[in-house]
């Protein structure tokens, strides 16, 4: 790339045509920008998931058993299923406007990277529901009757585990895009992605409940999160390009 | 400004969909200070060839080169030379013009708000610019999108379809526009019915390959 850009250069000095700066956060940031003030605009779009959270978090102890004991033994795992699910939910929609309305075109025709877009799309996407449903699921904790020292863990194996959702989940979504009905086909794709994350964030939460060090579930997490972060958006781009193109 | 160079090439280009062929054998060079008009009866390929053009649609058969090479190799500088608006706007209704033109013009270079709210004014928008854009009509929300060619600085326009849902001042405007956009050694490539007023306009008719006309042979070239 860097070769093309200097072969560029001596042409643009001889032929006088205009090459646009491209810097690397000029459309990560335009496009997080856009889509956080979108989402605000459309709040059902943040509150949506969030209250699917809640909805099903307030009903399992009357479908299982009011009974404290019976609940904060499934608690960990159940806030982490049901957060999995919410995530799942809000992925549909995470290209689907942009396809629709021509942007997606333009965001790819634009000479700025379509890598670094991608990421400011699908942080924007995480901001409004990954953040939301982990700052709420300590509050369903006590619906579930969690013990105390699960606190903690739950909010951070969340985050961490939120965003690895988002990041996955999203290639999935550009996968689809161009399908009318890409919402069964998005969660068959992602799921068996999703089981990793599922089993190290429950057990992370479940681990310090039985008073076990939560070291080990956090830092795969957090590799988890790391590794998503950097490649997830190349699948995303070239997914995205192929809808696109189509 | 040097109006002979040759800024686009399309050689041999062909394109099939669906076992149908759009066009074949298109030969088709366009200079600087060009005005290009693509014609042809609905269906007969017009979107797929600008599509083509501005590498949306990679599967085509034949070259298309910029500047003598080829747009595949030099897509990312080609792309910041390029300015495409299709059928789609890409306007979201959530957003106020002000906001939706910021987002549109950054895909390319940071631009002010000044020049902003001048583009917006060109297009007769100015004193809806901070109006969500549910509350503006189609007509309205398109004009966004073609404020973008007032804050452009690419060298290549491709235009599908300008004038949808555009007044008869607003249609004038643009014409003046792409009139002076070219003489400034650019190039404007646009499909549209009408038959726009500009001098300069050279017009490419695509042949109609519906199974009736397949053995017609191509006659696509400058008009």
């Amino acid at each position: 790339m860097n070769k093309l850009k200097t072969d560029i250069g001596v042409k643009l000095s001889e032929q006088k045509y205009n090459v646009d700066e491209t810097s690397l956060t000029q459309g990560f940031l335009a496009v997080l920008k856009r889509d956080v003030v979108t989402a605000f605009r459309q709040r059902g779009d943040i509150i949506n998931p969030v209250v699917f959270f809640l909805m099903v978090v307030t009903m399992m102890p009357l479908g299982i058993s009011p009974e404290s004991k019976a609940l904060s033994f499934l608690a960990p795992g159940l806030l982490w299923v049901i957060a999995l699910l919410a995530t799942l939910l809000s992925l549909d929609s995470l290209f689907r406007s942009d396809y629709e309305d021509g942007s997606l075109e333009q965001l790819i025709l634009s000479p700025q990277s379509l890598y670094f877009m991608s990421i400011g799309k699908v942080l924007s996407h995480w901001l409004t529901t990954g953040l939301p449903l982990t700052f709420v699921a300590p509050l369903l904790g006590v619906l579930l009757a969690l013990p105390a020292e699960g606190y903690l863990p739950l909010l951070l194996s969340l985050l961490l585990g939120t965003i690895t959702l988002s990041f996955v989940g999203a290639i999935g979504a550009a996968l689809t895009v161009s399908l009318r009905k890409g919402g069964l086909l998005i969660s068959l794709i992602i799921m068996p992605l999703y089981v990793p994350v599922l089993i190290f964030g429950a057990s992370c939460v479940r681990m310090a409940v039985e008073g076990f060090s939560i070291g080990g579930p956090l830092a795969v997490l957090g590799a988890f999160c790391a590794a998503a972060i950097v490649l997830a958006p190349l699948a995303i781009a070239g997914a995205l390009r192929m809808s696109v193109e189509a | 400004m040097n109006t002979s160079l040759v800024l686009l090439e399309c050689i041999a280009l062909a394109c099939e969909r669906d076992g149908r062929t759009l066009f074949e054998k298109l030969d088709l060079s366009i200079s600087a200070g060009n005005v290009v008009q693509i014609e042809g009866p609905n269906g007969c390929g017009k979107t797929t060839f600008l599509r083509a053009l501005t590498t949306l649609l990679p599967d085509y058969e034949g070259k298309i080169q910029w500047r003598g090479e080829s747009i595949r190799r030099v897509r990312q500088a080609y792309l910041s030379n390029l300015l495409f608006i299709g059928h789609l706007p890409g306007v979201k209704n959530t957003l106020t013009p002000r906001e939706n033109l910021a987002f549109l013009s950054s895909l390319h270079h940071q631009v002010g708000l000044s020049e902003i709210d001048a583009a917006l004014a060109q297009v007769g928008l100015y004193g809806y610019e901070d109006m969500p854009g549910h509350q503006l009509s189609a007509g309205q929300l398109r004009r966004i999108a073609l404020a973008r060619l007032y804050l452009s600085r690419a060298q290549i326009w491709v235009l599908d379809e300008p004038y949808t849902a555009i007044d008869k001042q607003g249609v004038a405007n643009l014409e003046a526009l792409f009139v002076e956009h070219a003489n400034q050694g650019g190039c404007v490539i646009m499909t549209s019915h009408q038959s726009p007023s500009i001098k300069q306009l050279q017009q490419v008719i695509l042949q109609d390959y519906s199974p009736i006309h397949k053995d017609l042979k191509t006659k696509a070239g400058l008009g």
